[in-house]
């Protein structure tokens, strides 16, 4: 075991310019404990005078091991970790989660059910765009977004806690469906919301959009084109307010997404502000598609017939024999996954989010990989924030709108 | 195989001799590591195999030869297709060379790749481990790496424990 070692100048020679070796320049330390750094994240800024000339983002404070530990559990039990890993789109994570694990099985989702999971994703895009908001919101000193914001937030966490009983770590959607069907009380309050927030949004804009003040701080800030999204892989709404319509609900539709007409809004500025403005116009399609998919929910069984995946019903177990024993298996030993590797994406609030699944044959993934937004977009800030002042970093981190549970894994 | 990807992955096979399989809607090639830099520049330049859509590995240990897959996922934005390369890698002292040079977010990709198994990128500009902390050793995705608990710290062994924890305090 080596001594405990501090980081050196040398370890990022090749990160920082000349002048910081001489001492010309200034390394500054921002975060991890920083209130307008979303969580953990650690920047070393190297700075002339106010200027930011180097910034070398420093991740991994929220490392969990998710990957690691779904390896050692069945795919039932595995699932609960992945509503730790973005905590802000935790039925987003359950989605490619399911997604995945259903492509190796071939197994087949029920209409409703994939109603049923649009809509659920799409109000989970809300709430995590509600609190991008509120917050990136709060770093520019627009104190009262926040409060609003979190005021309708708290009106889908309800809706959350009404489907599956939590809050914010769900696990509702199941490999082959649902849980269970939503209670009969989901209609109305989704009725409820969707009659108030489109009025909302509106509030919010009148209190920034034409705001002087938040326009200066974020016009021309944090400019990235679309040719260097590519070349990074950046992707989501950064993508789309530099011009570029990549969305992967219209690019490879999953769960019927292709059923809903929506818009891909997007941007050519590439600048802050555009991606504010993006994701408040991605806010209304969202609305959108929930009243759709509101409208036409079609009635039915909410999970696959498939006994081998799926737990029965308990009114089954009592009266059924069979039931009993797939109940037990499935319960005890989990399901056989084919051996063989997949990897879908979803579109996640922040960008594209992929899983890469790999199956031994056995009832514990031989591997899981979340290619995640935040880790992809993160390595673009530098980029963004070079030849701006230290003040701007601030509303640039806001505008990738990082999440670092997604990031760190 | 979509018809998009059906004249790619013959002229690949033409050129590299790599024939190409689907499993569960996914084409992937497996290539040797010599052809890696070569086939990639290809498909990018030729076939407008423009983003880096994810780059990850996987550990088949015990198996020594090959034990670990290197997985690329390759996705083109204007003709929306996504093709996936597998570099089969020994275990003693796997390497590759990095692709930093054709796709800029390998960087961070292949930094973790080298923070959680171990595989080496030759050429690469900043391979610093990236999520765990910087003096850590091992490299915790790897299957025979433990799963991991904390030892339990007793008075007359206090000391001998807190020598092997990663972060001793004094």
């Amino acid at each position: 075991m080596p001594d405990y070692r501090e980081v050196t100048l040398e370890d990022l020679r090749n990160l920082v310019t000349d002048r910081a070796v001489t001492g010309e320049t200034m390394l500054l330390n921002m975060g991890p404990q920083h209130p307008s750094t979303h969580g953990v994240l650690r920047l070393l800024l190297e700075l002339d005078g106010e200027i930011v000339l180097n910034c070398i983002p420093d991740i991994g404070f929220l490392h969990t091991g998710v990957e690691k530990n779904m390896e050692a559990k069945t795919y039932q039990k595995a699932e609960v970790m992945t509503d730790r890993l973005d905590y802000l789109d935790p039925l987003g994570n359950n989605l490619a989660y399911c997604l995945a694990v259903e492509k190796l099985l071939d197994l087949d989702v029920p209409p409703r059910a994939q109603a049923i999971r649009v809509l659920l994703t799409e109000l989970t895009r809300l709430n995590s765009h509600l609190l991008w908001l509120g917050t990136s919101a709060l770093d520019l000193a627009a104190m009262s977004v926040f409060l609003y914001c979190m005021r309708e937030r708290e009106i889908i966490l309800d809706i959350f806690e009404l489907c599956s009983g939590a809050r914010m770590m769900t696990t509702y959607f199941r490999p082959g469906g649902l849980w269970r069907d939503v209670p009969v009380e989901f209609e109305q309050a989704v009725r409820n919301f969707l009659r108030i927030f489109p009025k909302r949004i509106d509030e919010y804009e009148s209190l920034l959009t034409k705001n002087l003040l938040f326009r200066d701080r974020t016009r021309n800030i944090g400019k990235i084109s679309a040719e260097d999204c590519i070349r990074y892989g950046v992707t989501g709404p950064i993508l789309r307010a530099s011009g570029m319509a990549y969305d992967v609900r219209k690019v490879r539709p999953y769960s019927g997404y292709e059923q809903y007409d929506f818009d891909i809004p997007t941007r050519t500025e590439g600048d802050v502000y555009a991606r504010y403005l993006v994701r408040m116009e991605e806010m209304r399609q969202s609305v959108r598609i929930i009243q759709q998919a509101l409208e036409k929910m079609p009635l039915g069984p909410v999970r696959s017939n498939d006994r081998k995946v799926v737990p029965p019903p308990r009114s089954e177990i009592g009266v059924s024999m069979e039931a009993l024993i797939h109940h037990f298996k499935l319960w005890t030993e989990g399901f056989p996954v084919s051996k063989g590797s997949t990897y879908i994406t979803i579109e996640s609030p922040r960008g594209e989010m992929g899983v890469y699944m790999e199956s031994d044959g056995g009832p514990k993934p031989l591997r899981v990989h979340y290619h995640t937004p935040t880790f992809v977009n993160l390595q673009a800030l530098p980029l963004m924030a070079r030849n701006h002042f230290v003040a701007d970093v601030v509303g640039i981190i806001g505008s990738i709108d990082v999440v670092l549970g997604d990031a760190d894994r | 195989m979509e018809d998009l990807l059906k004249p790619i992955t013959e002229t690949i096979h033409q050129r590299f001799g790599v024939e190409a399989h689907e499993s569960h809607g996914l084409v992937s090639l497996t290539i040797h590591p010599e052809q890696l830099i070569s086939l990639v520049k290809t498909l990018r330049n030729e076939f407008k195999f423009d983003m880096l859509a994810a780059e990850t590995a996987v550990d088949y240990w015990p198996e020594q030869s090959p034990r670990f897959h290197m997985i690329y996922e390759l996705y083109s934005t204007p003709q929306n297709i996504g093709l996936e390369l597998r570099v089969p890698l020994d275990g003693n002292a796997p390497s590759l060379p990095t692709l930093e040079i054709l796709y800029a977010n390998a960087n961070w990709h292949e930094r973790e790749v080298w923070d959680m198994f171990g595989i080496k990128f030759e050429g690469h500009s900043d391979l610093r481990r990236i999520l765990m902390p910087f003096d850590w050793e091992g490299h915790p995705l790897r299957k025979d790496y433990p799963l991991g608990y904390e030892e339990l710290q007793f008075t007359f062994n206090f000391d001998q424990v807190m020598i092997h924890k990663p972060h001793p305090k004094s």
